[in-house]
């Protein structure tokens, strides 16, 4: 764990870029954060941000699955979101852990 | 009158509650049912020996009633209902069951009817899962003649079933085709829906060598739409593609249709439980117990044996008029074939990521964790017999407690 500066905000950050605690998350942070994925965020994204940030509060697992069925986006929609990893990034974006498994 | 238990399943976890329960509840005071529809109970960790031709399908497979104690009433029928509201159960042949307290123990299953391509007419030809007794077998016997060509190993989606059970696919894969001297002619891919093989860091930072010695690529971030059977192909969301000659794949898991029916489930038709109590969401005299639950820790059956204390525990609180205590802590514990007559073991808990240390007595084991051993390999086939012995019996395993043990770890202090 380090700290980061982000936007001119000191976070707490894992070594993968990921923030530890939701509660340093603001807009200006996730503009940064989106710029570093070369994603311009959208009101859709903000949508798909703040469904992460909401799951991650009741302790539910984001998964695929999960936001595609949101009613927010499809899952293609969220590829076309963020691309490649839309999970990862999302999740990176949004201020939540990165999905793990068990090892 | 005697009050009712009903437990729901009689895999692992609910084998382990009849056990215990019976044992706990006095006789004059409760009734017992276990319910399921059943006859055979699988040693489900023997389905990754099974396509190599290292178990033979006789060690793996016993009665389901063999189990279960005599005294405790067996139903072998299939569960149409939950009707939390009316504290009852409804069967498919029509009758009803009430009870008091209720456990769910319906486990998880796979279900690749949910990706397109995958079901249809290459399924058990070119695609196979070993997640199942008929598809470890198939693949068996694929395996026993296959030429060799691209073989995939791919996670649909989490969570699943032991989640390092594709990575050990993958590990003894690497084995089996260098004894048959025909590496050369199988190019081994893993691809997950995960940002790589291995999620946790200090995981990662010590096992990533095994991939790479045994010449394992990977795909990752790869979220499957559809198998494209006319091209050989998965194809993920993203556009991407992976080819393949045989497809090793863990189809989406999902909780029983049972849920889904009776309305109490999620999108997967696990059941909302509370992580530390083992309570369910549903209604306050409803307890959930192994793959059945949507909590946060590894469906596995070390884990429903370490769940099992806490439920027994809890529903001893709960008869007695007392709150139910949060002690299950998600603890985990399992061995992690690498192929060549060596293994890893891994002990963790919701908020302890796997570190390298010594198990099951610290500081002298004689397992190691996070590293390769013989002799963790040795624990790893010695656990079949310790699941048909002691584990489902619901006979505690000495020296391994409930909860996880931090003595005996490398943690590093944040």
């Amino acid at each position: 764990m380090s700290e980061k500066t982000i936007a001119g905000y000191s976070v707490k950050c894992n070594d993968q870029g990921f923030m530890e605690d939701l509660n340093q998350w603001n807009k200006e942070i996730a503009l940064a954060l989106a710029k570093e994925e070369s994603i311009e965020l959208t009101e859709k994204h903000w949508e798909v941000l703040s469904y992460l940030q909401e799951q991650c509060k009741n302790e539910t697992a984001i998964t695929i699955r999960k936001v595609g069925k949101s009613g927010i986006v499809t899952i293609k929609e969220f590829y076309q979101l963020f691309p490649k990893a839309p999970l990862k990034t999302a999740s990176k974006i949004a201020g939540t852990p990165k999905p793990v498994s068990c090892i | 009158m005697k009050k009712k238990l009903v437990i729901l399943g009689a895999g692992t976890a609910g084998t382990i509650m009849a056990n215990q329960l019976n044992k706990k509840l006095k006789a004059e005071e409760w009734e017992i049912t276990i319910i399921d529809k059943e006859q055979k109970h699988y040693y489900q960790p023997g389905f990754l020996f099974l396509p190599f031709d290292r178990y033979t399908p006789e060690q793996v497979v016993k009665k389901i009633d063999k189990f279960i104690p005599k005294n405790i009433q067996l139903l072998n029928e299939d569960v149409q209902q939950i009707v939390a509201d009316e504290n009852k159960v409804l069967l498919v042949n029509g009758k009803e069951i009430n009870y008091d307290l209720l456990i769910i123990a319906t486990g998880s299953h796979i279900a690749p009817q949910e990706i397109q391509g995958m079901e249809g007419t290459e399924w058990y030809k070119s695609i196979f899962d070993f997640y199942t007794f008929d598809g470890a077998l198939n693949l068996r016997n694929k395996m026993r003649t296959w030429e060799g060509g691209k073989l995939v190993i791919h996670i649909c989606e989490m969570p699943i079933k032991c989640p390092v059970a594709p990575l050990e696919f993958a590990f003894l894969a690497d084995e089996f085709f260098r004894k048959k001297n025909m590496r050369e002619k199988v190019e081994i891919t893993y691809v997950t829906p995960m940002s790589g093989a291995f999620t946790k860091p200090v995981a990662a930072k010590e096992l990533e060598y095994l991939l790479e010695s045994k010449q394992i690529k990977i795909v990752s971030d790869f979220n499957i739409e559809k198998v494209d059977t006319e091209k050989s192909q998965i194809v993920d969301y993203g556009e991407r593609t992976v080819d393949y000659d045989l497809l090793v794949t863990v189809p989406t898991n999902m909780g029983d249709e049972v849920i889904l029916r009776s309305g109490i489930g999620d999108d997967l038709n696990f059941v909302p439980t509370d992580k530390n109590t083992l309570q369910s969401k549903v209604k306050e005299n409803i307890f959930v117990i192994g793959d059945a639950t949507d909590i946060p820790a590894s469906k596995a059956g070390a884990v429903a044996h370490f769940e099992a204390e806490i439920v027994v525990d809890n529903i001893m609180r709960f008869i007695e008029g007392k709150a139910v205590s949060p002690d299950f802590d998600g603890h985990s514990n399992c061995f992690i074939e690498t192929g060549n007559g060596k293994a890893l073991l891994i002990d963790f808990n919701y908020e302890q990521e796997p570190v390298k240390g010594t198990f099951p007595i610290p500081g002298i084991g004689p397992l190691q964790l996070l590293k390769e051993s013989r002799i963790n390999h040795w624990g790893k086939l010695a656990f079949r017999w310790i699941y048909w012995n002691i584990l489902i019996k619901g006979i505690p395993i000495p020296f391994v407690p409930s909860k996880m043990k931090t003595e005996g770890k490398q943690i590093n202090k944040k």
